[in-house]
């Protein structure tokens, strides 16, 4: 049986509440596109949950008309996965940060997503800790002069996407604040993947740790850095879109078509192989070195854990009927006493 | 399937005669590897069969194989089994079963003058006797025999001549040794040895020649308890009189893992359990995956911190949540059991105890969790604290966790140790149709429009349970401070203030609806002995034979840790001195006086192990 749904507008998703992230954050970008993109989903308030930890970007489901957790630093992922194993017909979105997701949670973002538990996990990498005013993160680059490194960091950076990729993910992506139509497009892609979608959005902070992607995001730079990923097509860049991605041997190469090969050597994308080599080394690229790709790396099918887990309760209740408590009482040895 | 069994007569019937006896306290003893568990749970299964009260204590090392023959790898399993009603698996040994000369040393001091000590001389040799770090052969210590009444018995060789026929190799027939011990312990305590044939044949399903050799050791066991001279008579001790009723043998991780899910059906809310391996802990998480027809999802989160905030996202879908641990891991849950506290939903914290600080003594007991259970998180964040008293107790109080936990949306911690986890009494099956329905309510949809108020409260302070879902009723909870009624984010200075106390009335309130306490002997007197969790057992046998012997004593003992029942103050206040006896350092004391102003003398002891009840008479008798 359908029922026909109320077509909602972004401004219904906009919960009562006053944004409050510093003016010009990258943040309200998302925030944005987010609202847009979810009445396309045909999905009702009501059935969607933002679920996220401590730091900026964890304030984001205030702000959503919908069920939210703000919850504790870094452990979102295991609540969304209590949350999804119970409740798969909701749609369960998971908001986190560098910090929130690789620092402090790093070891659940790795567990939800190698479970492949069907929900959207969301990092906002700005690079730096926001909340806390302007400490290093884990993806902040060695020799990051902050307010907690003043000699330079001497942390190696994570690169989110690789730890994903190595978590076993079936859904990687990245995005940009900044690249709006990008971004929404991204999402929304994201929501269609059964299993965890893990997407990177890299996310200005204006404040502590302005221009970190403006290589990525600037007129006149962002042709020649910006690799855009698109299924099917040869991985070409550049502002006169005649630079490409050329494999030699295991390590790839920038090369330019016409002078240094032909089109037909350019990488050709297809996030759906099941392999994830290709994807690695996508995740792997980076400035300045690389142009670092953006849209959907991967995208594979996995049974996922809620369905898993529901799936094995149905089973056994198919097979031994529903348990009653007059047999759980009495299972094994009785006596009675008269 | 259940076995249905009426008690039943000695199966086969020894030719001895029989002394009666109105109960028995056995140890079995030996290495790790020796099966001494399972010989001990089959005693104890066949005594609760033959209908008498027993009570039992498994009492193992860490490791998992500590090194072969050493005290360090010595296991034990203590069992009473009687024909009065008891409370504890017995002071003193009537009989202890070794199966080498570490064992032996480790355990001897607690056999009582003229017990029974049945020894395995095979396994004395001198590499046995040099791992157990002994100069010399305790057996040849000359007034062994004047104090004990000792039955040497070549049990490794006779095993080996019983399975000979099955041509095994000598390391899978020594394997049967212990069923060859527990045959002479039934032999000899006139115990029926259908139901073990039956666990054999279950346990060894796809290997018949393992089940027909453990057969066959169990019976040469029998029979050379029956045809040698060593034993003159068997003893036999009568059925209890326990009320009418059907029955089983329970663990406390069993009643617990029943119980929840007894709960889970009461209030119609599918179980969820998230949850990390912890000793002694895990049991719950084993009996619970069990139970997949009846609905309940388990989920082995990749930490403590995960296990409890599963448990909580599904509780916030409307799930009966669940996180289970001991010591170590309540402390790593603490953050998130505060989130639930300020975010009120129900959820269930099951505090398995075990010897702190720190990693600990994971297999010994110990009550020191309580000041953790009531205090062990950042912020003013109270919450109920219950404790089971034995191991068929884990039933009832899981049940009523829910309860509070439901009626008053908050978590309740409920505490049991691993003396209660492991041990196992007779449970009387309680008549389904009798339980009484745990009622949750939701609120229904609105399509009004009007903003939802997720914190507005009922007469209780209890705050709705609205779910995900529902039409018109988004809302987002968080551990930021809430505003009363509205749920949102406030800094307000009187508002935080507020929320503070609503939170720790509305925990207060429990009180309301909780029994109160009753003291068992006089309402007035000398001296009330006060008790929670695991010492219920000891504190009760001391008591009732204190009284018995004209000692001025009563006791209470208290399931509800936080709040106390109402009445708890002035029962306090009718006594000259109250006496609490804890396996810590006097943390229940602590509370009690601060909370009513009371001295309160403690009894207090940090061994690892439970109370002795000769440990709680003496400390009454000190009062006379």
């Amino acid at each position: 049986m359908s029922v026909e749904l109320p077509v909602l507008k972004p401004g219904d998703f906009a919960s009562d509440q006053d944004v409050r992230w510093c003016p010009g954050c990258g943040d309200y970008s998302i925030l944005a596109q987010m609202k847009k993109m979810l009445p396309t989903l045909g999905i009702s308030r009501e059935q969607t949950v933002f679920i996220s930890g401590i730091g900026c970007s964890s304030r984001f489901p205030y702000y959503m008309n919908t069920y939210g957790l703000h919850s504790i630093h870094g452990r979102a992922p295991a609540f969304a996965t209590g949350l999804k194993s119970t409740r798969p017909d909701l749609s369960v979105w998971v908001i986190t940060g560098d910090g929130d997701g690789l620092s402090i949670g790093g070891n659940h973002l790795l567990h939800a997503i190698r479970r492949n538990i069907d929900i959207n996990i969301i990092l906002f990498n700005n690079s730096i800790y926001g909340l806390t005013k302007g400490q290093y993160s884990p993806t902040s680059a060695v020799g990051k002069i902050t307010k907690s490194t003043p000699a330079g960091s001497i942390d190696h950076p994570l690169r989110p996407l690789t730890v994903a990729i190595a978590a076993e993910a079936t859904f990687v992506a990245r995005s940009v604040d900044f690249h709006i139509k990008h971004l929404g497009e991204t999402l929304k892609k994201a929501a269609e993947h059964r299993g965890t979608s893990f997407v990177e959005v890299y996310q200005n902070c204006n404040v502590f740790n302005d221009g970190q992607w403006s290589y990525m995001t600037d007129k006149e730079t962002k042709d020649d850095n910006v690799l855009v990923l698109e299924a099917g097509k040869p991985m070409v860049f550049g502002k006169d879109g005649n630079k490409g991605l050329r494999l030699n041997g295991f390590q790839p190469q920038v090369v330019e078509i016409g002078k240094d090969c032909e089109l037909d050597e350019i990488l050709v994308h297809d996030p759906t192989v099941a392999d994830p080599t290709t994807a690695f080394l996508l995740t792997r690229l980076q400035y300045p070195r690389f142009p670092e790709p953006i849209g959907v790396i991967r995208d594979v099918d996995r049974p996922t854990y809620d369905f898993m887990i529901n799936d094995q309760i149905e089973a056994a209740v198919e097979s031994s009927g529903e348990g009653n408590l007059q047999d759980l009482f009495t299972r094994g040895d009785t006596w009675t006493v008269d | 399937m259940a076995n249905t069994t009426e008690q039943s007569e000695q199966f086969p019937t020894s030719q001895k005669p029989a002394i009666s006896v109105r109960g028995v306290t056995v140890r079995l003893a030996g290495d790790s590897g020796d099966g001494m568990q399972l010989l001990g749970s089959q005693l104890t299964n066949t005594s609760a069969l033959a209908g008498n009260d027993v009570a039992t204590f498994p009492d193992f090392p860490a490791e998992i194989r500590a090194p072969r023959g050493t005290r360090a790898g010595v296991s034990g399993f203590q069992v009473q089994f009687s024909s009065d009603e008891i409370f504890t698996p017995g002071d003193g040994l009537d009989a202890l079963v070794v199966m080498n000369p570490a064992a032996m040393v480790t355990n001897i001091g607690d056999l009582k003058d003229g017990g029974i000590l049945i020894v395995n001389t095979d396994s004395f040799d001198k590499k046995d006797l040099k791992l157990a770090a002994l100069d010399k052969n305790p057996l040849e210590d000359e007034n062994l025999s004047e104090k004990y009444r000792v039955i040497r018995v070549s049990m490794t060789k006779l095993t080996r001549g019983a399975v000979e026929e099955l041509g095994l190799s000598p390391k899978v027939a020594d394997r049967c040794k212990n069923f060859f011990a527990m045959g002479l312990v039934f032999w000899l305590y006139g115990r029926d040895i259908e139901p073990t044939l039956r666990f054999i044949d279950a346990k060894f399903k796809g290997k018949p020649e393992i089940a027909d050799a453990n057969h066959r050791a169990l019976k040469a066991g029998w029979n050379y308890g029956e045809t040698t001279e060593d034993f003159a008579s068997t003893f036999s001790v009568p059925a209890a009189k326990l009320g009418p009723g059907t029955y089983r043998n329970i663990m406390g991780n069993q009643a617990l893992a029943i119980g929840l899910i007894t709960a889970s059906k009461l209030s119609d809310k599918p179980l969820f359990l998230g949850t990390y391996p912890i000793t002694p802990a895990s049991d719950v998480l084993h009996e619970l995956s069990k139970y997949k027809s009846y609905g309940v999802r388990t989920f082995q989160a990749e930490d403590e911190i995960a296990a409890v905030c599963s448990a909580i996202g599904a509780s916030f879908g409307g799930s009966m949540a669940v996180t289970t641990s001991s010591g170590p891991g309540i402390a790593l849950k603490g953050e998130g059991i505060g989130l639930a506290i300020i975010m009120e939903l129900p959820l269930i914290v099951i505090d398995i105890q075990r010897g702190g600080p720190s990693t600990g003594l994971p297999t010994k007991t110990e009550q020191s969790d309580l000041l953790q259970a009531m205090f062990g998180r950042n912020g003013e964040s109270p919450m109920p604290v219950i404790a089971a008293s034995s191991p068929s107790d884990c039933f009832d109080v899981a049940i009523e966790a829910w309860r509070i936990a439901t009626r008053f949306m908050t978590p309740v911690m409920l505490m049991s140790d691993g003396y209660i986890a492991n041990g196992a009494e007779p449970w009387k099956i309680p008549d389904v149709a009798s339980l009484e329905r745990i009622v949750v309510k939701h609120p229904a949809g609105d399509s009004s429009g009007e903003q939802y108020k997720p914190y507005e409260r009922d007469a209780m302070l209890a705050r709705p349970w609205a779910l995900p879902g529902t039409e018109g009723l988004m809302h987002r909870l968080g551990g930021l401070e809430k505003q009363d009624g509205t749920g949102n984010v406030s800094y307000d200075p009187e508002n935080h203030e507020h929320m503070t106390r609503t939170r720790a009335q509305k925990v207060a309130n429990v009180a309301e609806v909780i029994d109160d306490i009753e003291v068992y002997g006089n309402n007035s007197g000398k001296l009330l002995v006060v008790s929670w969790g695991g010492p219920f057992g000891a504190c009760r046998t001391a008591v009732d034979q204190c009284l018995a012997e004209g000692h001025d004593v009563s006791h209470v003992h208290l399931r509800w840790l936080n709040p106390f029942p109402k009445n708890l103050g002035d029962v306090l206040s009718s006594f000259e001195r109250v006496l609490v006896p804890e396996l810590n350092s006097g943390q229940l004391r602590m509370l009690l006086r601060s909370q009513f102003l009371i001295d309160i003398d403690g009894l207090n002891k940090v061994q690892g192990k439970p109370f002795a009840v000769s440990e709680i008479i003496e400390k009454i008798k000190s009062y006379a």
